[in-house]
């Protein structure tokens, strides 16, 4: 957790599979939340020591087959399954929460939009847990707004599987103002039974710096509500330390 | 030279957006009638040599594995189709016909 003389900080892996858009992005917020962020190879089983790993949005494999369907197998996979089941924070963002989803590291599927459109827009999220390893530094409740884009995002379980969630508070973030892509029960977020494990459609790597977020009542593109996900990896990872 | 077809569909108390369209389509274009629609997943697998229940077993445990996701989807079929003109060259009808 060194970096530079005296400074210490969490490493956080940024995985670039064939099709992610979204790495440098995700890449940048961490630098921003202060730590530091480390480039993650698909094709290689190493997490080069990380202490937290992201998986970026993007098209992976052109969502071939389903989205995030072939990624799921990539080498770095493997490891990033062992680490996020020995309790390493993983956020999976959009492309990333499909590939969590097909690694069964977290419960449901995605599937088309319900009414078929590519969505994108600024979207607000009532944060519904805010114990999680990238939610801490939220208030129960909270309502955020981060940009939300995707094709393939309609949040799906069966209805078992869903009570399941709910009743274990494993719903992270419910979408609020209207469901952008018929997702069950609103949910725009999940976690695994532990907490380290969560995974979202939105973006929130897209609003981390003023200028270049989403509006709000500060004025346009102000939004910066993404960069509580990255401050909460910190903080859980530093809190370890 | 076989081909071993696997057919993949929605599961029936999912909502399938992409089926829903098609059928919404239908009629518009005069194709009355039709009550619904699901679309799911062909795909065909050529194998060398013969297809024994052990390869068999294999294609099954591939076709839950990747080419299908258990969650949202099921493995309806699982065929094989012996090709008769060696390999599908030609547009043979049995090894995907894409005339290669």
């Amino acid at each position: 957790m060194l970096r530079g003389p005296g400074v210490v900080t969490a490493h956080i892996g940024v995985v670039t599979f064939p099709g992610s858009l979204d790495d440098r992005d995700a890449a940048r917020a961490i630098e921003i939340a202060g730590a530091d962020a480390v480039p993650l190879w698909h094709g290689e089983a190493d997490l080069r020591g990380v202490d937290a790993v992201i998986l970026p949005g993007g098209f992976s494999y052109g969502d071939y087959l389903r989205a995030g369907a072939i990624s799921r197998f990539a080498p770095v996979m493997g490891r990033v399954i062992e680490a996020a089941n020995s309790g390493m924070p993983v956020l999976g963002i959009c492309n990333g929460f499909q590939v969590l989803c097909e690694s069964h590291l977290l419960p449901g599927a995605m599937i088309r939009n319900a009414h078929l459109h590519f969505v994108c827009r600024d979207q607000g999220l009532t944060v519904e847990n805010s114990g999680t390893a990238w939610t801490r530094a939220f208030t129960q409740g909270q309502r955020i707004t981060i940009p939300i884009k995707n094709q393939d995002g309609q949040y799906m379980a069966d209805a078992r599987t869903l009570d399941e969630v709910e009743a274990e508070g494993r719903v992270v973030f419910r979408y609020a103002g209207g469901n952008p892509n018929g997702s069950a029960r609103d949910i725009a977020g999940v976690t695994n039974a532990v907490g380290n494990v969560v995974g979202l459609m939105p973006h929130p790597e897209h609003a981390v710096e003023p200028g270049f977020g989403p509006d709000s009542v500060e004025g346009g593109r102000t939004g910066t509500d993404g960069l509580g996900f990255f401050r909460s990896a910190l903080e859980t990872l530093m809190a370890k330390a | 030279m076989a081909t071993i077809v696997v057919h993949v569909m929605p599961k029936p108390d999912l909502l399938d957006p992409q089926g829903k369209a098609v059928g919404a389509a239908l009629p518009r274009l005069g194709f009355t009638g039709i009550s619904d629609v699901r679309q799911g997943k062909r795909f065909e697998l050529t194998v060398e040599g013969d297809v024994t229940d052990e390869l068999l077993a294999r294609v099954r445990e591939a076709a839950e594995t990747l080419l299908s996701n258990p969650v949202i989807e099921d493995v309806v079929a699982i065929e094989k189709v012996e090709c008769r003109d060696g390999g599908g060259r030609g547009g043979g009808r049995c090894c995907g016909g894409q005339g290669s």
